[in-house]
């Protein structure tokens, strides 16, 4: 599905990405780890395509298609998520709104006709209640005064929706307690599927306890220096990152 | 580039939609002001003698009155001498007496601008009014209004068939020598729409004015008075749209409300004078006078108003609160773009006890534009337990724009509460971001993002108006793709 070859990237003439490469295959999750500013983020915001990081190398192909060569929407449109580690706030425009202007653009890509307002409303409430938010959230602004918990699950209900090919969580585990990790979890579990890829980016063990990966690697300087099976994120936990030859101090 | 940057660049290339000329016979005054001039305007109406009268004491006071310079606006001066004060679609016999005797190409325009004056195309509910250069040239729904007792008629009709009306209210509110363009309006004034709801009537219908700039070099001074009588309740909308010149045109308005005992009035303007080009040349001076007097106890009037044209704003829709319990409303969203400037706000005057008012201001700034919040909230000494609520807020989209506030706060009660809360934000390239990502375009993305900052003074528009006020906001920051 994704294939990564080489890939380099910049943010503000500082080198991040140093010559990635990665193989997704549909059906697989795969687990990105790594210390503080070893590009575990440039990653996903490069795949998703924010234009403040500059790719200076290197190539991205999803389902044999250019990734690259397609604009930040487009690339959504084809099937690419990705969950925020920050997500920002819209004051004034619904969730609602919101997902429907989505999900209108998304289907106006593929030659579909507007959703029907009453299936929308339907698949909206069915979502918001599986990431366990109360469906008040809808008629607020996005992600307006939500706290830091609610922003992630809101994010992974925009992910149930848009029902992506390739999920790219950056860092969602970050500041969530138990339970909303959980409801994270079960959000992603729920979209796992033989078509369907999810890329997780994480800087704890614990979210693998909940979403078992398929593969776990280890990026360190902007490349992936070892991959390997789940028990890899076990000993990671339990060694940390130096047995590898990273200075985690130096780096973080 | 940033992200903002380059949407700005794309998108906010405003194409004006109402640009056109409509080739029409006129008879049009020769350019210049004299009391000649205004006994000229006076006789076409074929008016009272108080009423020239009027005219001329008003004349007398502008020619001694000097124009304001405060506003935070740049423009070369205007040249009084070189605007003709009159001009009227030629019709075949005086004026038409129905829809069906207004000229066809008269008609046409309208329609043009989406507001069908023909009886078989109306929008149901809408009582319209429409304003051609100097002259209302026919007003809709005028049996069923009828009927309920209410009178929406040009003013200069007014004057005619409701003299004591005129005479009791006419500058009770905004009186000649106010300030200098609203005694220049009631030299000049041409038309209007008057509007009288009786005692404990609840107007049947919405009341429209949509007001036409065409002729060039000619300034447009309207005059529109209403009243809301004990009890009565009335909603009003107001629309302006110009054709593309060159020069620069003067609009100076005046509107007066009047609110007795437990009335309502709900004024909201939708306003697209011709902004003027992407450099700057061309566009519509608006300066405009508007404020309403909440006489009565227990009245409420509120001002929406989405400003988008207009090479020069300079209005502040005002509220007078006399009345014991009576309740002023101001919001506004002012969109500013290429080398617009606007200065707009209001002023909240609390002089009775227990008066309410609150003010919503959204600014949005684009291109090289200016935008300023000017506003005024005045507690009385008799005042006692006033309160204000004022919020500001500018969004910037770009970073060769500017946005202002200026408030102005004077409290002679102990009691008062007065609010304030300002806030300035841009259009960010993380929102931007996001809205991609989800795979909305950066157009819809822009747009989705400013309506949501105008959402609060949106849901205080009438149904009809929120979506045309939606739509101008897209076309204004679309460019051509609308």
């Amino acid at each position: 599905m994704l294939s990564i070859s080489n890939l380099q990237a910049s943010v503000e003439d500082k080198q991040i990405l140093t010559g990635l490469n990665l193989e997704v295959k549909a059906g697989e999750v795969h687990a990105i780890m790594g210390p503080n500013g070893s590009g575990k983020s440039t990653l996903s915001q490069v795949l998703a395509g924010n234009e403040a990081y500059e790719v200076n190398g290197g190539s991205v192909s999803l389902e044999g298609n250019d990734l690259l060569d397609m604009s930040t929407e487009d690339r959504a449109r084809e099937g690419v998520f990705l969950a925020f580690q920050y997500p920002v706030e819209i004051p004034g425009v619904s969730n609602l709104q919101f997902m429907k202007t989505a999900i209108n653009n998304i289907r106006q890509h593929r030659g579909q006709d507007e959703i029907n307002a009453a299936e929308f409303m339907k698949l909206a409430k069915q979502k918001i209640q599986q990431v366990n938010l109360d469906p008040s959230f809808l008629k607020r602004g996005v992600n307006e005064g939500f706290s830091g918990g609610e922003k992630k699950r809101n994010e992974i209900m925009q992910m149930l929706m848009l029902e992506p090919k390739l999920a790219i969580l950056d860092e969602t585990d970050s500041g969530l307690d138990i339970d909303a990790l959980r409801v994270v979890a079960d959000g992603v579990n729920a979209l796992r599927s033989p078509d369907r890829a999810v890329i997780m980016v994480t800087h704890y063990q614990r979210l693998l306890d909940y979403i078992v990966p398929d593969y776990v690697h280890v990026l360190a300087n902007g490349k992936i220096i070892k991959s390997g099976g789940k028990e890899l994120a076990l000993e990671l936990e339990e060694r940390g990152y130096g047995w590898l030859g990273i200075d985690e101090k130096a780096k973080a | 580039m940033s992200e903002s940057d380059k949407a700005v660049k794309d998108l906010i290339k405003r194409d004006y939609e109402h640009g056109f000329v409509t080739n029409i016979e006129s008879e049009t005054f020769e350019p210049g002001l004299n009391e000649d001039v205004i006994r000229r305007i006076s006789a076409k109406k074929g008016e009272p003698e108080w009423l020239l009268e009027w005219r001329l004491k008003a004349y007398g006071q502008w020619l001694e009155m000097a124009e304001p310079e405060w506003a935070h606006v740049n423009f070369p001066k205007v040249d009084f001498n070189d605007i003709a004060y009159f001009s009227a679609p030629k019709s075949k016999d005086d004026a038409p007496k129905s829809l069906d005797e207004v000229d066809p190409e008269l008609l046409r325009t309208y329609e043009k601008l989406g507001i069908p004056l023909h009886e078989r195309a109306r929008l149901a509910g809408v009582a319209v009014d429409a304003v051609f250069d100097s002259v209302s040239i026919g007003t809709t729904f005028k049996e069923k209004l009828t009927e309920a007792g209410v009178i929406f008629c040009p003013i200069s009709e007014a004057v005619h068939k409701h003299p004591e009306l005129i005479k009791k209210y006419l500058g009770s509110v905004v009186p000649q020598k106010d300030n200098f363009y609203a005694a220049l309006n009631s030299a000049v004034f041409s038309d209007g729409s008057f509007v009288y709801i009786p005692k404990g009537v609840r107007c049947p219908l919405e009341l429209s004015t949509y007001f036409r700039i065409n002729e060039a070099n000619t300034g447009q001074f309207e005059r529109t008075l209403i009243i809301a009588d004990v009890g009565s309740h009335v909603s009003y909308l107001e629309g302006c749209t110009a054709p593309m010149r060159d020069e620069n045109q003067l609009h100076a308005a005046v509107v007066e409300l009047v609110l007795l005992d437990d009335s309502e009035i709900k004024y909201s303007t939708v306003q697209n004078w011709y902004p003027g080009d992407e450099e700057g040349k061309g566009g519509i001076y608006n300066f405009v006078t508007k404020r309403a007097a909440c006489i009565g106890k227990n009245s409420k009037v509120s001002w929406t108003q989405v400003e988008t044209g207009s090479a020069i704003t300079w209005k502040y829709p005002s509220c007078v609160l006399r009345g014991e319990n009576s309740v002023g409303e101001f919001y506004s969203v002012a969109l500013t773009n290429n080398f617009q400037q606007a200065d707009t706000g209001t002023k909240m005057i609390h002089l009775g006890k227990n008066t309410r008012s609150t003010i919503i201001s959204k600014g949005i700034s684009a291109g090289k534009s200016d935008s300023s919040y000017r506003g005024l909230v005045r507690i009385g000494p008799n005042a006692e337990n006033a309160r204000n609520y004022t919020q500001c807020d500018s969004l910037l989209i770009g970073d060769k724009c500017g946005a202002h506030t200026f408030p102005y706060i004077e409290s002679k009660n102990k009691s008062a509460v007065l609010e304030h809360e300002a806030t300035t934000s841009k259009v960010s390239d993380d929102q931007l971001f996001l809205c991609q990502q989800r795979g909305i375009d950066t157009e819809h993305a822009v747009s989705m993002i400013v309506n949501g900052f105008c959402k609060e003074v949106f849901k205080e528009l009438p149904m009809e108006f929120a979506v045309e006020a939606t739509k101008l906001l897209e076309v204004s920051l679309e460019g051509s793709v609308g």
